[in-house]
């Protein structure tokens, strides 16, 4: 099946008096999919929503709807494009005055010559299908904030658009009501079949649903595409927004990011030759840290992580630097110290561990993690860079610490 | 000598942009008022909200309007007796309560108290459904907020203010009648025959177009305060709100009596 465009941007440009909001954004919406636009607070995502369902007219540019162009649209075109569409608003908007059933059936008794029983019968259909049978006659206060949504939704749906926004949908709600909005999105979207486009913070559960994704930043797209292709992008941009989940939990390590110690790492490479002086790079390794992660349980995993990363800046203080370098890895670099203190350093890190708590079988009542810690050491010389580096203390990977849990931690000396 | 100039003229620039955006302001209320009227008429026509309305900015003041239209005419009953009796006319008091209630007091205390219980909420139902979206939410369900909220307003102000009005009249010369004929012992056929002598067609009309007026005034100042609740530069939120609601009432109040003047040296 080949993919219509339902909306395109062509180089459009907003601007509010001084500001530009918009600055050349190029963007293609298709029919029947899940569009997802996600970006940083203020970057002007609310904007571009706006932009499609006309409350907003580009200052630049062009907007297409299916292949038209929205500038030479006649009024009544226009009007009649516009009742395809449906909003959602974050906090649902709905009308606190008027019933559940009133509500659903606003937009038909205003907008259309619908007989009375017709109405009644369409928004029954659509009050029974997202099972607000029993709240019918209640008003938007008396229901709880996930009834609400759906009350929103089918409000939305009721006129059968053949396009929804939804802006933030999912903004303010604990994790479990998060993924109930976003299936109860996704469920409906497969039902019915209409063109979503959503507003997200929801990294990365909103790419689940997502058939499309594009990215807003710095006032244009520099990203869109599938979720897969989300992924495995290597624009550090990319890579900045899906990790943005995980970059909280970095900085819980206490640990650098990544590309700051590959900084670190070249410039003490670039001292070798001129200082003769030499330093050695630690690579730790936990292994079975995705085992983890999916027998015990992802904050015990995290904690792991936290812990190492903890014990090795406390051990270091301001002389070395670490970083997570990868998801079970983490790199230490260790300025002024050759092989031997290198071993030094590794036999003591070792020591404290056996005393921390995240080591002891007993912090896991239920499910023990078996898991060992590796550790791989490579002095630098004048001819290494920072792959040989890395890839060198990858072979000379040895465990430095194993818990086993009836017998606690264990100690290997290397 | 720069800054002797410099003063005026700062002045001048101070007036000059107040009186530049009050006349915007005016324009924008001209505005919005025409739009919630012509969208009274316009199809299809919306019966049952502007019946609503009715229920509630008329129905709902008849207890108020009664009670006040009540005391109004006994103390104008009281007042206009001692001062009457002084002259030896006191059988003029019909004649006296029966022409200031029609002609002032009927058409301005009906619009102050249907100002106080239906102006304020009117301005505050409108400013809360501003702040919570929801006049946005109808926005983009492409229904026109005016002709939603406020065309049945100001269609039903139309019909309940003169009605109110009419009320507050009657009762009021029933009130003069209980102080002046029952308390005061003037003969009641020379109080109610003394009304029929000197009240001409043009005292009641000119009392209905006053409180046509007014009902323009009250529903659309009140409305429009709610409506642009969002654009006001002293708060936001429920201040916002609460701000738009006590600013509706002291404007309309202030138009409705400056109103009152500028017709009452039209029509007399």
């Amino acid at each position: 099946m080949t993919k219509s465009p339902f909306v395109e941007f062509k180089n459009v440009v907003k601007r509010f008096g001084e500001r530009t909001i918009l600055a050349g954004v190029d963007l293609t919406i298709f029919k029947g999919e899940i569009t997802t636009i996600i970006g940083k607070s203020g970057a002007g995502k609310s904007v571009l929503l706006k932009h499609i369902i006309g409350l907003l007219k580009p200052d630049a540019g062009e907007i297409l709807f299916e292949g038209r162009p929205l500038r030479s649209m006649s009024k009544a075109e226009w009007k009649q494009l516009k009742r395809r569409v449906s909003y959602m608003f974050q906090q649902n908007a709905l009308f606190d005055s008027m019933t559940v059933f009133d509500n659903v059936a606003l937009p038909l008794r205003e907008r259309t010559r619908m007989p009375a029983r017709e109405i009644h019968e369409k928004v029954m259909a659509r009050i029974e299908q997202f099972e607000l049978s029993e709240v019918t006659d209640k008003f938007p206060s008396q229901i709880s904030g996930g009834m609400q949504k759906r009350v929103a939704l089918a409000r939305a749906l009721v006129t059968d658009p053949s396009i929804i926004l939804f802006d933030e949908p999912t903004t303010g709600l604990d994790p479990l009501r998060k993924n109930t909005v976003l299936s109860m999105i996704a469920h409906h979207q497969r039902e019915i079949g209409f063109t979503a486009v959503m507003v997200s913070h929801d990294i990365p559960d909103v790419f689940l649903i997502s058939n499309r994704v594009a990215i807003i930043e710095d006032k244009r797209i520099p990203f869109q595409g599938t979720p897969v292709e989300l992924e495995q992008s290597n624009d550090p941009l990319v890579q900045q927004f899906i990790r943005g989940q995980e970059s909280l939990a970095d900085e819980l390590t206490g640990l650098l990011t990544r590309p700051d110690l590959e900084q670190k790492i070249r410039q003490e490479l670039s001292r070798i030759g001129r200082f003769q002086k030499t330093f050695s790079v630690v690579l730790f390794v936990i292994d079975d840290l995705e085992l983890i992660r999916e027998k015990v349980g992802f904050i015990a995993a995290q904690r792991i992580v936290q812990c190492l990363g903890n014990l090795l800046k406390g051990h270091l203080g301001t002389t070395g630097m670490s970083a997570r370098f990868s998801q079970n890895e983490i790199l230490t670099v260790l300025p002024h110290t050759d092989l031997s203190g290198a071993r030094h350093f590794l036999k003591d890190l070792a020591e404290r561990m056996k005393d921390a708590e995240t080591f002891q079988a007993k912090t896991y009542p239920r499910i023990c993690p078996e898991f060992y810690i590796k550790a791989g050491i490579v002095q630098a010389n004048s001819e290494a860079t920072l792959e040989s580096l890395i890839e060198q203390a990858r072979s000379n990977l040895k465990t430095i610490a194993h818990l086993e849990c009836t017998a606690g931690m264990r100690v290997s000396k290397s | 000598m720069i800054k002797n100039q410099a003063l005026p003229l700062a002045l001048f620039r101070y007036l000059g942009r107040g009186f530049i955006s009050f006349v915007g302001e005016l324009g924008a209320i001209a505005i919005f008022f025409f739009q919630g009227f012509v969208h009274i008429f316009s199809y299809p026509f919306q019966p049952g909200k502007i019946m609503q309305q009715v229920y509630f900015i008329g129905a709902k003041s008849i207890m108020i309007v009664s009670l006040v239209g009540l005391f109004t005419g006994m103390v104008l009953g009281l007042q206009g007796y001692y001062t009457l009796v002084k002259f030896g006319s006191e059988g003029m008091l019909g004649a006296a309560v029966a022409l200031s209630l029609l002609r002032e007091l009927g058409p301005v205390l009906t619009a102050l108290m249907v100002i106080g219980r239906a102006g304020s909420s009117m301005a505050a139902e409108i400013g809360i459904m501003r702040i919570s979206e929801q006049i946005d939410a109808l926005d983009t369900m492409d229904i026109d907020p005016i002709r939603f909220l406020v065309s049945p307003r100001i269609g039903a102000s139309i019909i309940s203010f003169p009605l109110l009005t009419s009320l507050f009249d009657v009762i009021g010369i029933f009130g003069g009648y209980l102080t002046g004929c029952l308390l005061l012992k003037i003969n009641s056929g020379i109080y109610f025959n003394r009304i029929y002598d000197s009240v001409v067609m043009q005292d009641i009309s000119s009392g209905y177009w006053k409180s046509l007026a007014f009902a323009i005034i009250v529903s659309t100042i009140c409305s429009y305060q709610g409506y642009f609740t969002h654009l006001r530069s002293g708060g936001f939120g429920a201040r916002g709100v609460s701000l738009a609601t006590t600013s509706a009432v002291v404007i309309s109040c202030v138009l409705v009596l400056a109103a009152d003047y500028v017709l009452t040296s039209l029509l007399l």
